[in-house]
């Protein structure tokens, strides 16, 4: 007998002005099994679960829960219907507690006896082996531990249909596991669960059935078991891509820039960054690889004069291979200086780009000091804008539609076109694939050959082992703030890296025994 | 009786006005909405309990006090929560710029305020004719023998019920906004409205409740200057920066109703001082009349330096929520 499906959406399509967010969707979800939502960025993901959890309202189409037609006009709707989201911005109050915001909005007596809501909170929290600590006010929590509440706050409210958007992006490998042992927990006492992502090994070590979404459009389900990550690939990309990323030979190698035991105290002064020290060469990629927060971050702020520097130096070779010292030199006075330094920071539009400006608008950050009169240039950041969107194949209704809006992927098509147009001799980068779906990440890739080849010093921070393995020229890693290897990304193994990615603490250890 | 305990009388009854018109604010600003039409609401609320009181008295022969004391709270509430009202829908339904709006929102409250207190004093016979002797003794009532007792009873029992309730309402207030599910989900909204509406709280209900509520409570404070503190009559004017110090008050009390109280008195005192110290010449007046405005700037830096969580002001203050907004 063919089971009932928890949720079916037949014939879902959205709509944000112009762009079809989702068009003619299907999906069904039966209880005590975990869907994969699969799709690049852009695809409609999100939007079709933003629709489920009554964020959005669909244009067209229908959707059942337990085979009863519903309509879904607020998050309250879907409440009482058991679904629950989980989005990738945590819906948390800063300032009150775990309790508190697992209480938020739910019915009960006018005066909170938060001792009985405490227990009762506690009660399940033993049942799936969650680890909270209640009383504890969000702002001083962790990533990890916000989703925790987050997930608990649903399954307090009785959710039986828990949607989960890119759940991983922001965890360690083992809050990772500990998540997946929790949703497996869930999904064997019968909830149904959804999560969305773009992770292909999530995929098939987490779910059951994958739903593959493409530029909006649904492409097809398929059983998890039956799957491989190439045929997910071809699903979600529509071609077949090669998973090989190019990678010419070094071209020069005539040494950019030193930097020479360089250290670095963040704002409660603890030691981020401790005695680092490296060259950078002129037409090679080196990759910068470490667990999440072991100074990457700093490293290359203090590169490019957004970070002060306690100890050490960083010297820049110019045109004449002339040092140059930039170790005490603001953002600005480097640019004075003239030397050609380009950084895409991690954080694309809180740091990179304006999100409510337009493509031009973000193109002037870069150029608003040219020119002699008082009024500003805007033809040729307009030309330039044009030149890069046209490039590099962003999707936006126009040069001056605000690049907030735009999808993860252009956004960062526009940071890198912007920095790159500038011909940088070091070019620094930190994530430049992260939420890129597959399509764009080779671009970028390309990109970053491209400067390579026509003999930039490229330094490139990443997570994903094997695209640095596979792109780079050199990796150096880092652990604790401290540099435990350079190796070669030709010959180097993903167990040898993985390896000097824990040994940071060893390093500080044995310095201090000294 | 001494110059202190007058001092302390005064500073009691200016306080009064600020507590409402903070108390008000505190509400409102809770909800996420920086309303800065407090000032406005007050006039608001001054000048129709006033003309509900007048209009009743010239209207029967032998005025009931508490008729026209009952009069002149209704009528009080409903015009303030108007204007709580239009705000609301410009802010929450339109979405305007809610500085704009509250500034707006004064300037239209004062003017209705003057427009309607001139047009009853035209009706009285003249500037400070309006008389609504049996309402206003209402309001000035005291509390028969407590009021009697020495020191005791000029110091604590000499004010009428508004000045009790003032202190009635922030407790309940205290009370909603830190012990109940109702003041959870409020504070909610105004931290982070998005957050509030994911979890089924229905944002727009309670920007618009907290919001009329919140004027209605300052349209209190104008009732209180009007009624018993002015004796029942009008002046053009005459509020002066009391609604622009409720909102300083505010600030200063970190939107605590409770810290309201004190913060109150202390502002209240502060704003008269200056009539207590001999020998003042203009200029120094006006430096001292400043005084509460100065221990607000001292209040935002300390917070500021100190970044305490709990001590800010509701994240989303001031903007706007749109469900379907992409960012």
């Amino acid at each position: 007998m063919e089971k009932q499906p928890m949720i079916e959406m037949r014939g879902v399509t959205k709509r944000f002005g112009k762009v079809v967010a989702n068009e003619n969707v299907d999906l069904s979800v039966y209880p005590g099994e975990i869907l994969s939502v699969l799709g690049e960025n852009g695809s409609g993901k999100t939007t079709l679960m933003n629709m489920l959890s009554g964020i959005y309202f669909p244009d067209e189409g229908r959707i059942f829960i337990n085979g009863k037609e519903v309509v879904i006009r607020s998050p309250k709707d879907a409440f009482v219907l058991g679904i629950g989201m989980i989005h990738q911005h945590f819906k948390l109050v800063d300032v009150l507690t775990a309790a508190e915001n697992i209480i938020l909005g739910l019915p009960g007596a006018l005066t909170l006896d938060m001792k009985k809501v405490t227990a009762d909170i506690l009660a399940l929290t033993k049942r799936y082996g969650f680890d909270i600590d209640l009383n504890r006010k969000i702002y001083e929590m962790s990533v990890s531990q916000k989703q925790t509440v987050e997930i608990v706050k649903m399954l307090y409210r009785g959710a039986n249909i828990l949607i989960l958007d890119e759940p991983t992006a922001v965890l360690t490998p083992q809050e990772t596991d500990k998540l997946f042992s929790v949703l497996r927990n869930m999904r064997d006492s019968g909830k149904s669960i959804l999560i969305i992502t773009h992770k292909l090994h999530e995929v098939l070590s987490l779910s059951d059935r994958v739903s593959v979404l493409r530029k909006g459009k649904y492409i097809g389900t398929v059983q998890t078991a039956e799957a491989t990550e190439m045929s997910l690939t071809e699903m979600m990309v529509g071609k077949k891509v090669t998973l090989d990323i190019e990678r010419p030979e070094p071209i020069g190698s005539e040494v950019r820039m030193e930097v020479k035991g360089v250290s670095c105290v963040n704002r409660e002064g603890r030691e981020v960054l401790h005695q680092v020290s490296f060259t950078a060469k002129s037409g090679e990629i080196l990759g910068i690889a470490g667990i999440a927060g072991s100074g990457q971050k700093q490293l290359l702020e203090a590169i490019a004069g957004l970070q002060p520097v306690t100890a050490g130096s960083i010297i820049y070779f110019d045109e004449q291979n002339q040092q140059r010292e930039l170790t005490k030199c603001s953002t600005a006075e480097i640019r004075m200086m003239g030397v050609r330094l380009s950084f895409v920071p991690e954080d694309r539009l809180g740091m990179g780009l304006v999100g409510a400006m337009g493509s031009t608008g973000n193109m002037m950050l870069r150029t608003y000091r040219s020119g002699s009169s008082v009024f500003t240039d805007r033809k040729t950041p307009r030309s330039m804008a044009e030149k890069i969107i046209k490039e590099l194949e962003v999707v936006t209704p126009s040069v001056e539609a605000p690049v907030g809006r735009m999808s993860g992927g252009n956004v960062q098509k526009v940071l890198v076109g912007r920095e790159i147009a500038s011909s940088p001799r070091v070019l620094m980068v930190a994530y430049p694939v992260r939420g890129l779906d597959i399509n764009s990440s080779y671009t970028i890739y390309h990109l970053l050959n491209e400067q390579k080849k026509s003999g930039a010093s490229v330094l490139c921070v990443g997570e994903d082992l094997d695209v640095l393995l596979a792109l780079c020229d050199r990796i150096l890693v880092l652990s604790a703030g401290c540099v435990t290897g350079i190796v070669d990304g030709r010959t180097a193994t993903k167990e040898e890296v993985g390896l000097l990615m824990t040994q940071g603490d060893r390093a500080h250890a044995k310095e201090e025994t000294k | 009786m001494s110059t202190l305990l007058i001092f302390l009388q005064k500073t009691i009854t200016q306080g009064i006005v600020l507590l409402y018109g903070a108390n008000g604010e505190i509400i409102t600003e809770k909800s996420g909405n920086l309303n800065l039409g407090v000032p406005g609401m007050m006039y608001m609320g001054g000048v129709a309990g006033l003309a509900g009181a007048f209009l009743y008295e010239n209207s029967t022969a032998n005025p009931i006090p508490w008729v026209g004391v009952l009069i002149a709270i209704l009528a009080a509430l409903l015009c303030s929560a108007f204007g709580g009202l239009i705000y609301s829908f410009l802010t929450i339904t339109l979405r305007a710029n809610q500085n704009v709006t509250g500034l707006a929102l004064t300037t239209f409250g004062v003017g209705f305020g003057n427009f309607f207190g001139g047009s009853l004093s035209k009706l009285a016979g003249g500037v400070g004719q309006i008389s609504t002797a049996a309402t206003s003794g209402g309001f000035r009532t005291t509390i028969p023998f407590l009021r009697d007792i020495p020191v005791v009873g000029d110091l604590f029992f000499s004010y009428g019920f508004l000045t009790y309730f003032a202190l009635i309402i922030t407790l309940l207030l205290s009370w909603f906004l830190f012990k109940t599910r109702l003041g959870l989900n409020l504070r909610a909204v105004g931290e982070n409205a998005a957050t509030a509406d994911a979890a089924g709280i229905n944002v727009t209900r309670y920007k618009y409740l907290a919001t009329c509520i919140g004027g209605a409570i300052c349209g209190l404070g104008g009732l209180y200057f009007v009624m018993d503190y002015s004796s029942g009559t009008w002046m053009n004017d005459s509020f002066g920066d009391r609604g622009w110090l409720a909102i300083a008050l505010v600030i200063f009390a970190r939107w605590r109703p409770t810290q309201a109280i004190w913060g109150s008195f202390l502002f209240g005192g502060l704003y008269i001082l200056y009539l207590y110290i001999p020998g003042l010449t203009r200029d120094m007046q006006e430096v001292f009349k400043a005084l509460p405005y100065f221990v607000t700037i001292f209040v935002l830096i300390m917070t500021s330096l100190r970044k305490r969580r709990e001590d800010q002001p509701p994240a989303s203050l001031g903007l706007a929520y749109f469900r379907e907004d992409r960012n």
